[in-house]
C-alpha cells in the first residue's frame, strides 16, 4: 500500500509538492469503513456466533447441522427456487429490454417501460403476494390453476415478477450499448441473423447478461416476505428456517442454528460468485 | 423577566427537592412511601398496599409494553383504560411481535429504560426464561387456579381459549374434521403459521391429532390428518391474515377461538367449530421483567389485569371473546360479564391442556416430520 502510494505522489507534477500531501489510498478509506462495518463485521459476528452453543460456548460440532437432511432441504429449495426464477427472469428481461431497446430512444413507450421496471423491480412482499392471491389465488378474479402453490413453481412465477423489470434495468444500457452498425457490418459480409448474434452480439451481451443473471439469483436468495405470505406454513428455503430458529414461540428457537444458516447462504453465494468469476472470464476473454 | 423567571423556578425545584427528601426520610419508618423498591416486593401488601403501588407507579409515570395488538384480545382497550385510570402513559412496542421476540428483547433491552416492564407470552416461552422474571402474586392470586400459575408467580397465566375451526358458512356446517377432507374445500384449509415456529399452529396440528383418536402425548395422527388434507389437494400454505379471509382466499383456518370469531375477523358469514372429542385449551402468561425500568408500573399493570371489576382486566379479555384465568371464580362470586361470556363458542367435553413436555415432544415431532409430510 504504501509503496503504491509514494509512486503516485512520485509521478504527480512537482506543483502538486505544495499542496497538503495525502496518500492516494486515503481516498478509499470511507468505502473500506463502510465495508467493513457493514459487511466484514456482520459476517464476523455469523461466522463466530453459528460455532458457539446459546451459552456462548464454542460448539464447533454445530456445522454437523448442515449435513441433516432438512437442512439440506432447505439450501436445495433455496437453491431451485433462486436458479428458477433467475433464469427465467433473466431470459425473458433481456428480451424485453432487447424489444424496448429496437425502439424509438426518445419514445414513449421506452419511457413507460422504463418507469414501470424501476417501480416493479421493488414490488415485492406481502402485497405482492396478496396482489396474486388475488387475482389468480383460490378465489381469484382471473382464474386458478392449483399449481400455483407447488414449490417451486408457483412461487417461481410471482418472483418473475419483479425479477423481469429487474433484469431490464441492468440489461437495457448493455444493449444501447451494441452499434447498429456492427449488425450492419456483419451483414454486408453475408452474416446470418443466427451468425451474428453467435459470433457478434451474443459474446458482447454475454459478461452484461451473466452479471444480470447474479444478480437476480442473489435477489431471490435474499427475498423472504413474498415467500413468507405465500406459504408460511411450510419452511421451503433457508430465509424461512432462519426465522422459525430466530422466533419460534414452541421452544425451537436457536439463534446459533440460524447464524449457521446465514453462514451456509453465505457459502452458497459465495459458490455461485466462484461461478460466475469463472464463465465471466470465459466469456468476456475476447476483451482481453 | 425571563432571567427572574427562571431563577424563581430554579427555586421551585430546589424547595421540591428538599421537601421531598424530608418526606422520604420522615416515612421510611412508617408504612410504604417512595422508599419502598418494588422491584423487590412481591405483592402489593408487602409493598405498603395497593395505594402505595399507585402512588409509586404514577410516579414513574411510564409502563413499556410489547407485542399487544390492539385488536387481540380487546387488547387496545385495556391499555387505552389503563392509562385513563392511572394517567400512565403506556409505550406499546412491536405490536405484531413473537413471544420470543419479547423475551429477545428483554435481553438485548436489560438496563435501558426501554427494556419491557411486562411481557405476555406462551407457556413454552415462559418456561423456558423464567430467570429473567420477578415473582409477583396479585390481589386476587387464590383465584386463578394452581395449575395455572407458577408456585411463586414468576408466571401466571392470564387469558386463554380453545383451538376451533373457523370457516365461511358458504360450505354449510361442518360437524367432524373429516368433512373438511372432502372435495369441496379444495385449497381452503389453513392454519395460522408454520407449527414449528408458530404456538397456535402447533395446537392446531395437537387438536386434529385428538381428533383422529390421538393423544396430547402424540401429535403424529395431527401430522398425517394435515398429510391427508394436503393429498386431497385441501390443503392451502397461504398465511392466514384478515386480509386473507375478508378476500375469502382462506375461508377455513385453524386458530384460537378468541381470533376465530367473526367479530374478531370481521366477516359476518363465519362460523366457528371446535370438535367435542378435540378440546385443547391454550393460555398465554404474564411475567415480569425482574430489571423492569418501571416496577411499580409493571406490578400494577398486572394487579389490573387480573381486577375482577367491571372495567378490570379480566372482563375486558372476555369482551374481546378470550377467556380469562379467573373466570371459574368470577363466575361464581357474580363479578363476570354475563353478556360476554354469553358470546363465547359453546365447548362441550372436557378439554385437554398441553404439559410442558407434551408441547416440546410435539414440536421436536413436527420439527423432523412436519415439513416432509405437507411439502
Amino acid at each position: 500500500m504504501a509503496v503504491a502510494a509514494t509512486s503516485e505522489t512520485g509521478a504527480r507534477p512537482s506543483r502538486a509538492g505544495r499542496r497538503l500531501a495525502a496518500p492516494a489510498w486515503v481516498g478509499t478509506v470511507p468505502f473500506l469503513a463502510y465495508v467493513a462495518i457493514f459487511l466484514l463485521w456482520p459476517t464476523g459476528i455469523v461466522v463466530v456466533d453459528s460455532l458457539k452453543n446459546p451459552n456462548g460456548a464454542w460448539a464447533f460440532s454445530n456445522v454437523t447441522e448442515l449435513g441433516n437432511s432438512l437442512v439440506r432441504g432447505y439450501f436445495i429449495g433455496s437453491f431451485k427456487l433462486c436458479l428458477l426464477s433467475s433464469v427465467s427472469g433473466a431470459v425473458l428481461g433481456a428480451i424485453l429490454a432487447y424489444a424496448i431497446a429496437s425502439g424509438n430512444p426518445d419514445g414513449t413507450v421506452r419511457r413507460l417501460y422504463l418507469a414501470v421496471s424501476g417501480v416493479l423491480s421493488q414490488f415485492g412482499g406481502v402485497t405482492l403476494a396478496f396482489a396474486f392471491l388475488v387475482t389468480i389465488g383460490p378465489v381469484g378474479l382471473l382464474f386458478h390453476a392449483s399449481w400455483y402453490y407447488d414449490f417451486p413453481w408457483g412461487i417461481g412465477l410471482i418472483y418473475t415478477y419483479f425479477q423481469i423489470p429487474l433484469m431490464v434495468l441492468v440489461f437495457l444500457p448493455a444493449i444501447d450499448g451494441v452499434k447498429v452498425q456492427w449488425r450492419e457490418a456483419s451483414e454486408n459480409l453475408g452474416a446470418s441473423a443466427w451468425q451474428y448474434w453467435r459470433y457478434v452480439g451474443g459474446p458482447l451481451l454475454m459478461p452484461a447478461f451473466l452479471g444480470g443473471l447474479l444478480l437476480l439469483f442473489a435477489n431471490a436468495l435474499s427475498a423472504f416476505a413474498t415467500i413468507e405470505a405465500w406459504e408460511n406454513q411450510i419452511a421451503y428455503i433457508v430465509p424461512q428456517q432462519i426465522s422459525t430458529a430466530l422466533s419460534s414461540e414452541v421452544g425451537l428457537s436457536n439463534v446459533n442454528v440460524a447464524d449457521l444458516l446465514a453462514l451456509g447462504m453465505v457459502v452458497m453465494v459465495a459458490i455461485v460468485m466462484t461461478g460466475y468469476a469463472l464463465l465471466q472470464r470465459r466469456a468476456a476473454r475476447w476483451l482481453r | 423577566m425571563k432571567l427572574s423567571y427562571r431563577y424563581a423556578a430554579a427555586g421551585v425545584a430546589a424547595a421540591a427537592l428538599f421537601a421531598a427528601a424530608g418526606c422520604s426520610s420522615s416515612s421510611s419508618s412508617g408504612s410504604g412511601g417512595s422508599s419502598v423498591n418494588w422491584a423487590n416486593e412481591t405483592s402489593a401488601s408487602a409493598g405498603g398496599g395497593m395505594s402505595a403501588l399507585v402512588k409509586a407507579a404514577k410516579a414513574e409515570g411510564t409502563l413499556n409494553v410489547i407485542a399487544l395488538p390492539p385488536t387481540w384480545a380487546n387488547y387496545g382497550t385495556i391499555i387505552s383504560t389503563f392509562e385513563k385510570d392511572y394517567g400512565i402513559k403506556v409505550n406499546s412496542a412491536l405490536p405484531d411481535g413473537t413471544s420470543q421476540q419479547e423475551v429477545d428483547a428483554v435481553k438485548t433491552e436489560n438496563g435501558t429504560s426501554k427494556a419491557p416492564d411486562v411481557v405476555d407470552i406462551g407457556m413454552a416461552v415462559a418456561l423456558a426464561n423464567t430467570s429473567l422474571f420477578a415473582p409477583y402474586e396479585v390481589s386476587t392470586w387464590s383465584s386463578i387456579p394452581t395449575a395455572q400459575k407458577a408456585p411463586n408467580g414468576l408466571w401466571v397465566q392470564d387469558y386463554g381459549g380453545y383451538m376451533a375451526v373457523g370457516y365461511s358458512s358458504k360450505f354449510g356446517t361442518i360437524t367432524s374434521l373429516n368433512d373438511l377432507l372432502s372435495p369441496k374445500f379444495k385449497n381452503a384449509v389453513a392454519l395460522n403459521g408454520n407449527p414449528t415456529s408458530a404456538n397456535a399452529a402447533l395446537n392446531g396440528v395437537m387438536m386434529a391429532s385428538l381428533a383422529e383418536g390421538g393423544s396430547a402425548s402424540n401429535i403424529a395422527d395431527g401430522v398425517s390428518f394435515f398429510q391427508k388434507l394436503k393429498a386431497a389437494g385441501n390443503f392451502s400454505p397461504v398465511s392466514a391474515t384478515g386480509a386473507t379471509i375478508k378476500a375469502g382466499t382462506t375461508p377455513v383456518v385453524f386458530n384460537w377461538d378468541y381470533l376465530n370469531l367473526g367479530s374478531y375477523v370481521g366477516v359476518s358469514n363465519w362460523k366457528v367449530f371446535i370438535p367435542s372429542n378435540a378440546v385443547l385449551g391454550g393460555y398465554y402468561a404474564q411475567a415480569i421483567n425482574k430489571n423492569a425500568p418501571h416496577p411499580a408500573a409493571a406490578r400494577l399493570w398486572e394487579e389490573f389485569l387480573y381486577s375482577q371489576s367491571a372495567t378490570g382486566g379480566q372482563n375486558l379479555w372476555l369482551q374481546g371473546g378470550a377467556r380469562p384465568v379467573e373466570q371459574t371464580a368470577m363466575t361464581s362470586n357474580g363479578s363476570i360479564d354475563t353478556s360476554a361470556a354469553s358470546k363465547l363458542p359453546s365447548v362441550t367435553g372436557t378439554p385437554t391442556f398441553l404439559s410442558p413436555t407434551q408441547a416440546t415432544d410435539a414440536a421436536n415431532y413436527l420439527a423432523a416430520n412436519w415439513a416432509k409430510a405437507v411439502s
